[in-house]
């Protein structure tokens, strides 16, 4: 095996290596590129596709922003939520705090505290916007699909500290009782066939 | 003297003067439209329906701009460069003829400012003059782009002037006239009769050279932005900038009447369209022309175009004379 073969490894074969236009030498050869050029219509070719394009209707690709938007795909991965649980309407939260144990930027923090029935309580959450690169991996790591990923994109803010609070992220519970929290379907939620994978623990070790 | 004529000329400067402007004004909103439209954009929407008022919504912002003339600048020059541009624009339309005559009141009205027998040789003189505005602009500018874009203005008038005088040369041997209303009854017979038929080359030329008068996308090379930013209007903002902008737009205009009118029959009727009609549908045509070749076409370096004009336009234009005079003998 020779080592030809492996300095040549870009080239596949079937290749077909393009050497570039061959310059003409003389100056018929530059005359006859010149009058070919003139005559191949290669420009009319371009104002036919310019001019196509114009007299199609409803042709434009803009989406006027402030009234139209795009549809967020489920794992886009934008400002985060906290959701609620569908039953009771409080927390999803158990404060375990895995989500801040995992994040790469060191950006979310919890406050915890116990309650009157010394139950834990998330007295406060906060997400450091300004250091969060949106990695998502507190959504995936979170057992309990507490704090998700949203579709709004659109965080332009007259304070640093917005969108970062817990009653900023957390789903008002106005909105919670009409019905409205979807349910997550994006980063790190449990996938549609997720119950055929549900096995009876095996009681008998 | 006869002050009728004196204040009929006036009144019709001011007349060809504001309709120009707003002309030019609203081919600035036509060409965003067009172009995005060709590129599958929307262009301007919010000002207005159909963003219409875009126009308003630009001279505004361009009238309230803060006036800067750099430090290192030539300031008479610099603030007065931008002047030439539209004076000499609008000065170039003093011998074009732009409707057909018509009566008013029992009066008759030619509406052309100033019927000379050297017309084309007025327009296409003034008009050049026009080029002295990006010159000293980008000269008095003290920055390199600015600089770089008066140099290229002078090649590029070194091109295209050849090709555009000598283009123009054989339709002006058959016709034996200079003035425009001649050119223009010249070709009175009908559609047969359009100078197009005849002289296909020098159209073809003299629309080559029209380009690159007044600086459209295929020679825009004096502020071709991807290689000298803004060339000569590098250092101006506000309205003197618009300045220039008008007067392209004039320039525009000019080339538009001028090709119609020597080539394309001008403002005589074609079988039931009355002329003024068909001479604004001309000039509309060639406008879209002018967008249509932005939208579609590259640009050109300086060293091609001089290349193009001098050694295929420049030739083809002296074997197109040489023909038609063999012809006419």
């Amino acid at each position: 095996m020779s080592l030809e073969q492996f300095s040549k490894r870009d080239v596949a074969p079937g290749y077909i290596l393009y050497q570039g236009e061959v310059e003409p030498k003389t100056g018929w050869e530059f005359f006859k590129r010149a009058f070919s050029r003139t005559i191949k219509g290669e420009l009319f070719v371009g104002l036919w596709i310019v001019l196509r394009e114009m007299l199609i209707r409803g042709n434009s690709h803009t989406i006027s922003y402030p009234q139209e938007k795009v549809a967020m795909t489920p794992r886009y991965r934008a400002i985060h939520k906290l959701l609620r649980l569908q039953e009771s309407g409080s927390d999803r939260c158990i404060g375990c705090g895995l989500c801040e144990k995992i994040c790469v930027a060191n950006c979310i923090r919890i406050e915890t505290k116990l309650d009157k029935n010394s139950r834990k309580e998330v007295s406060q959450y906060t997400i450091n916007f300004g250091r969060c690169i949106f990695c998502g991996y507190c959504a995936e790591v979170c057992p309990e699909l507490a704090i998700v990923h949203s579709g709004d994109y659109e965080n332009a803010s007259e304070q640093r500290a917005h969108f970062s609070l817990k009653e900023d992220i957390l789903t008002p519970l106005d909105e919670f009782k009409a019905n409205k929290q979807q349910e997550f379907s994006g980063f790190g939620a449990l996938s549609n066939d997720a119950d055929s994978f549900v096995k009876k623990t095996p009681l008998a070790y | 003297m006869d002050w009728a004529i004196v204040i009929e000329t006036i009144i019709k400067s001011i007349v060809v003067l504001s309709v120009v402007a707003a002309m030019a004004g609203f081919a600035t909103y036509i060409e965003r439209k067009v172009l995005a439209f060709m590129q599958r954009r929307l262009g301007p929407m919010n000002v207005g329906p159909h963003g219409v008022l875009q126009l308003a919504a630009d001279g505004i912002k361009l009238f309230t701009k803060e006036d800067i003339v750099p430090q290192n600048a030539v300031k008479p020059i610099f603030k007065f460069a931008p002047v030439i541009a539209p004076v000499t624009a609008f000065t170039s339309m003093a011998a074009i003829p732009f409707f057909p005559e018509f009566t008013v009141f029992g009066y008759t009205v030619t509406p052309i400012i100033s019927d000379i027998n050297v017309g084309v040789l007025f327009v296409l003189g003034v008009a050049s003059t026009g080029m002295f505005a990006p010159l000293l602009a980008g000269m008095s500018s003290a920055n390199k782009w600015a600089l770089l874009g008066a140099a290229r203005t002078v090649i590029a008038l070194l091109s295209f002037e050849v090709v555009s005088g000598l283009a123009l040369l054989a339709p002006l041997m058959m016709i034996g006239s200079l003035s425009l209303i001649d050119i223009n009854d010249y070709q009175i017979a009908g559609f047969t009769s359009w100078l197009i038929w005849s002289q296909p080359m020098a159209f073809l030329l003299f629309v080559i050279a029209g380009f690159a008068e007044t600086n459209r996308t295929p020679f825009d090379l004096i502020e071709y932005e991807a290689e000298i930013v803004s060339g000569y209007a590098t250092d101006y903002s506000g309205i003197r900038w618009g300045l220039f902008f008008i007067g392209e737009y004039a320039n525009m205009i000019t080339v538009a009447f001028l090709v119609s009118i020597i080539f394309l029959g001008g403002y005589n009727p074609l079988w039931i369209i009355p002329g003024a009609i068909m001479i604004l549908i001309k000039i509309s045509a060639f406008i879209f022309l002018f967008l249509w070749v932005r939208a579609a076409w590259p640009h050109v370096r300086p060293d091609q175009m001089m290349w193009l004009c001098w050694k295929i336009l420049m030739p083809l234009a002296l074997i197109n004379i040489l023909i038609t005079g063999i012809v006419l003998i």
